[in-house]
């Protein structure tokens, strides 16, 4: 009898020991994930019902919803940049996935420098976004702007064009500037799906006698919806949390009409310091961007049952 | 092997918080001084009166240069919620920050110092630079009444303008203009000579903001002014809108240059400096630079032009770099001394030299280079937020200049701003009663 | 016989000019934008090359008087010699801390039993798909917290977190394809988990911890937000922080800007051109992670 409890004993001591030396490979990763995502989770909530402005000691005073009162009901400059933000979105949703649709689809029909083409489309999205900014900065600046020097000099002095300072331009350029910047990871995602389709279901519709749009229509794009909603959602996520573009260019401006919600939280957190409602901005954004992403594959997921 | 391979996630967190180094700041009395500022063009000179004073005392003093200013800003503050920040440094930003810092015990109360020897240092600074740090007995932040900071030197902002590029236009070099339609006049006049007529760094609201405040001055007196930041004169009034009204004259006299609202301040200064621009509106630290890019420039200043000529037209500045010395830091007495030493006019006189900027210490008047008395000469008639009996909101001056950008845009009216910065101003009344 | 023949050329003529004039609209589309890619980056580094005056007028591609000594002047004295070693530890430290951590996890998803293990695994990898973006405020409220505000291990240790994850769901699956047998075969020469992981899937797993290695280094390179909030010390900053600093100062001097705004991108185009096929893999499955 002894000899049986010892038994079971000594067999769960090890088990246990061994179930906690697995854990032990997972600790680092999870002590990082609780530290650096569980905490500021919380503390992003607990703050946005404060009002602190990062001086006073003791975290600022409990205020309730007033933070969102005002973020919600008050503050038209926050929702002005989500509607750029959203502008922006939209345009490369449009544009920027169309133009790099096509170019995946005509590298992926197999040109004569495929390779390097898809070299040189790639580059853009792995620079750093602060010399991209600096540099588009240079090619839209007023006078001194690349753009305008070279309007003048083939004798198109007329189009020339103060970009970033003008309301109908300062936004279409910023938007430029993030869809140079965006467009070779749409095309690089779309490329591999492409690639990914087996030939021969293209053959077995040629030989159907399926012209070359038809099996576009019907073979490519059906099998491509889970790729398209995949480029979708990293495009809305990409786009709507644009920042150091908007640093390096235009500031927000011209009165505002750049601005973009992580420019204007970070600024509520160190211009005029006021973390509670710079942490309430964080939560209301973290909604707007789950509601859309969630949107995106119900759609998604509907077209697909269709 | 094994011991190894379980050791090593020790040794990496080891190496790592080797890599921080965390910095203690806090340290004991020592005969160090950390000195932390955000001026580029000052850092050289800093380093070099440091060099001196240790040698003459043998005080060391650690000068911290922190750039741009935003991130000094955002250091200080950070120093400030982690109690570390250094022995020396300033705050910038409006009242009200400043009055929270003293309030959470990081700034020491300068008045003992200063009132020592029959108050002599006190004495040897110009009025107005004093008075920015200076809190009055009662005051909306309830800050205990006193000085609380120690100004190096001042600067104004008035308008500076091209002589030799308003001869060529046909204006007589020496007569800038005084009021607002001379100024439009001769804007338009130095365009049609093939420059621009005027630049500035607008998409910096804060140059926007002190302008649009010296015209409100010069159009409404100080004590309206102050009545509307109180909330007893609400920003629709007919003479807030009239001083609208002439940023949109501005904007369709078309002379200004077309991209000033998305400009950084230096790129005005390149194109005033390379002398594309015949007039700008830019502070008295800026002659420095323009020599340096071009030691050509014969320049001028005015005051910004009237609009009325009911009450006297007022230039934006007196203020300046101004330090506070850390009251919970052991070395705070080393710290008033050394600031004591840096404004002794010797000190002053070294850096007014190689930086140009107007010193906060008095009788030095005769050193200064002709264009400096110009800015110099102005301060009397200067006007600066920090001596304010109230203070506006930061979200209502956000919309202010917002409004002022959309009118030079030509996307809003001077009617719609002025009710939208009013609608800003009932939130802010709403929000903080 | 004969006008059969004679369509058929016809058509194979048609067939063969549609499919010629396809083939240069398809090459005159991929050409321009191709060109519109390599443009500015080509412009940046004329720019480099010409004076504080020129870099303003100067329209040509190629100056008359190329200026290198910009290079060494923005190396020194706009302290892109400074910022660039900076760059180069913040990389190191995250690539080495990434692939510890990341390497330890997928073997222990890949191969170990415990409790709870699918609800940790999705918990991962769920950080790189729900965006937070307000923890960045909290984030900096922790650093400032733990009194890390202005020291490489504050900047370091966030950029871990925000990596892992992409590397343990890259190397999760090809753990698992590892065969099991080689294991076993450690396990008779009297290796225990920790040496399995060292002396087996680490060697084999290479391939696949080079691509989370340039990944996550590119990412590091590139990294701003948290450079701009958590390191204020010019000593300490990388090159795209250091970069904004230098635009930011108090002189215009775009000469300078655009050197270092070269010296920036170089060693990203260099690691590029070379080992171009894993960092687009990495990039593909980085993106591919949902």
């Amino acid at each position: 009898m002894k000899v049986f409890w010892r038994g079971i004993f000594s067999s769960l001591t090890r088990f246990r020991a061994s179930i906690v030396s697995n854990y032990l490979f997972v600790l680092p990763a999870l002590i990082m994930f609780l530290t650096f995502n569980v905490y500021p989770f919380y503390k992003v909530f607990q703050m946005s019902f404060r009002d602190w402005n990062g001086i006073d000691p003791g975290g600022g005073t409990f205020i309730w919803l007033n933070n969102f009162k005002e973020a919600l009901f008050y503050d038209s400059t926050w929702w002005e940049s989500v509607r750029n933000a959203g502008t922006i979105t939209l345009l490369a949703l449009t544009l920027q996935n169309f133009l790099a649709l096509v170019l995946a689809w005509i590298v992926d029909r197999g040109v004569r420098g495929a390779q390097f083409y898809r070299s040189v489309f790639f580059l853009p999205p792995i620079l750093s976004g602060v010399v991209v900014g600096l540099v588009w900065n240079w090619i839209f600046r007023g006078e001194a702007g690349i753009l305008n020097r070279c309007l003048t000099q083939i004798g198109l002095g007329g189009w020339t064009h103060a970009w970033f300072s003008d309301i109908r331009t300062a936004l279409p350029a910023l938007a430029v500037v993030h869809m140079w910047k965006g467009f070779g990871w749409a095309f690089i995602i779309l490329l591999a799906g492409f690639q990914g389709i087996p030939r021969e279901l293209y053959e077995a519709a040629r030989v159907d006698g399926a012209n070359e749009f038809s099996v576009f229509w019907r073979i490519t794009v059906p099998l491509m919806v889970p790729v398209f909603t995949l480029v979708g959602v990293l495009t809305i996520l990409g786009s709507m949390q644009l920042y150091d573009l908007v640093v390096v260019t235009t500031l927000g401006g011209p009165s505002g009409h750049t601005e973009v919600p992580m420019f204007t939280i970070l600024r509520e957190l160190t211009d005029n310091p006021r973390f509670g409602y710079a942490s309430c901005l964080g939560v209301v954004f973290g909604f707007i961007l789950v509601f859309v992403s969630i949107v995106q594959l119900q759609v998604a997921k509907r077209t697909k049952a269709e | 092997m094994k011991r190894w391979l379980v050791l090593s996630p020790l040794a990496l967190l080891a190496l790592m918080i080797g890599f921080g180094a965390c910095k203690s700041r806090v340290k004991p009395e020592s005969n160090e001084i950390l000195f932390w500022h955000w001026m580029t063009d000052r850092d050289k000179v800093f380093q070099e009166l440091a060099q001196q004073y240790e040698q003459q005392t043998g005080v060391k003093v650690l000068v911290r240069l922190y750039a741009p200013v935003e991130a000094y800003s955002q250091n200080v503050s950070v120093g400030a919620q982690t109690n570390s920040l250094p022995d020396i440094y300033g705050i910038l930003g409006d009242t009200k920050i400043k009055a929270s810092f003293i309030k959470a015990g990081h700034v020491l109360r300068l008045d003992e110092a200063l009132d020592a020897d029959n108050g002599a240092w006190k004495k040897s600074f110009y009025k107005e630079a004093l008075e920015t740090s200076y809190f009055p007995p009662v005051n909306q932040f309830n800050v205990p009444q006193g000085i609380y900071g120690v100004p190096i030197d001042v600067m104004t902002i008035p308008m500076i303008y091209n002589k030799k590029l308003f001869s060529k236009a046909g204006l007589d070099p020496n007569k800038p203009p005084e009021t607002w339609s001379q100024f439009i006049e001769a804007g338009k006049k130095l365009k049609e000579s093939g420059v621009t007529g005027f630049v500035s760094g607008w998409a910096e609201g804060w140059l926007i903001y002190s302008m649009a405040t010296d015209l409100a001055h010069n159009l409404m007196g100080a004590d309206k002014v102050m009545d509307t930041f109180r909330g007893k004169v609400p920003y629709t009034d007919p003479q807030w809108v009239e001083l609208l009204g002439a940023f949109d004259e501005l904007k369709k006299a078309g002379f200004a240059d077309n991209s000033m609202v998305s400009m950084l301040n230096k790129y005005a200064e390149q194109a005033f400096a390379t002398e594309h621009s015949g007039i700008t509106f830019n502070g008295s630290w800026s002659i420095n630079v323009f020599e340096g890019m071009n030691p050509n420039l014969e320049l001028g200043v005015f005051r910004v032009p009237a609009l009325s000529n009911k009450f006297p037209r007022t230039v934006w500045g007196a203020a300046g770099s101004v330090f506070n010395v850390n009251a919970k830091s052991p070395n705070k007495e080393k710290a008033v001394a050394f600031l004591k030493w840096l404004t002794e006019p010797d000190q002053a006189k070294f850096m007014l030299g190689r930086t140009k900027n107007i010193p906060a210490t008095k009788g030095l008047e005769k050193e200064f280079p002709a264009i400096i008395n110009d800015f110099a000469g102005m301060m009397d008639k200067s006007i600066h937020p920090s001596r304010f009996p109230v203070s506006e909101e930061p979200k209502v001056i956000e919309t202010f200049t917002k409004g002022i950008q959309a009118i030079l845009i030509g996307e809003k009216t001077p009617a719609i701003v002025s009710r939208e910065v009013q609608a800003a101003k009932e939130k802010s009344l709403k929000l903080n009663p | 016989m004969i006008q059969v023949e004679k369509k058929m050329t016809f058509e194979r003529i048609t067939l063969s000019l549609r499919r010629i004039l396809s083939s240069i609209a398809c090459h005159g589309i991929l050409a321009t934008v191709a060109f519109t890619c390599l443009f500015p980056l080509v412009w940046m580094f004329s720019s480099a090359l010409k004076t504080q005056r020129s870099v303003l007028t100067d329209m040509s591609l190629i100056p008359s008087h190329p200026q290198f000594v910009n290079f060494t002047k923005a190396w020194t004295e706009g302290n892109f010699g400074s910022y660039f070693l900076n760059s180069v530890i913040y990389t190191v430290g995250v690539v080495f801390g990434v692939l510890f951590i990341a390497s330890l996890a997928a073997y222990a998803f890949a191969r170990l039993q415990f409790p709870g293990k699918n609800l940790l695994y999705y918990m991962f990898l769920a950080t790189i798909m729900i965006p937070v973006p307000g923890a960045v405020v909290a984030i900096y409220v922790l650093i400032m917290k733990l009194g890390l505000i202005d020291t490489r291990l504050g900047y370091i240790l966030p950029q871990i977190n925000g990596s892992f994850a992409v590397g343990l769901f890259i190397l999760k699956p090809f753990f698992e394809r590892i065969p099991i047998e080689l294991e076993d075969a450690a396990r008779i020469d009297g290796c225990g988990r920790m040496g399995i992981w060292w002396n087996v899937l680490i060697p084999l797993a290479r391939p696949a911890l080079a691509v989370v290695a340039l990944f996550t280094a590119i990412t590091v390179w590139n990294e701003f937000i948290l450079a701009q909030l958590i390191l204020q010390d010019q000593a300490l900053m990388p090159l795209t922080k250091g970069l904004l600093t230098f635009w930011g100062g108090r002189l215009a001097q775009d000469h300078l800007m655009m050197a270092g705004a070269t010296i920036t991108v170089v060693p990203i185009i260099i690691a590029y051109v070379f080992l171009q096929k894993h960092i687009i893999a990495g990039a593909t499955a980085g993106a591919v992670k949902g």
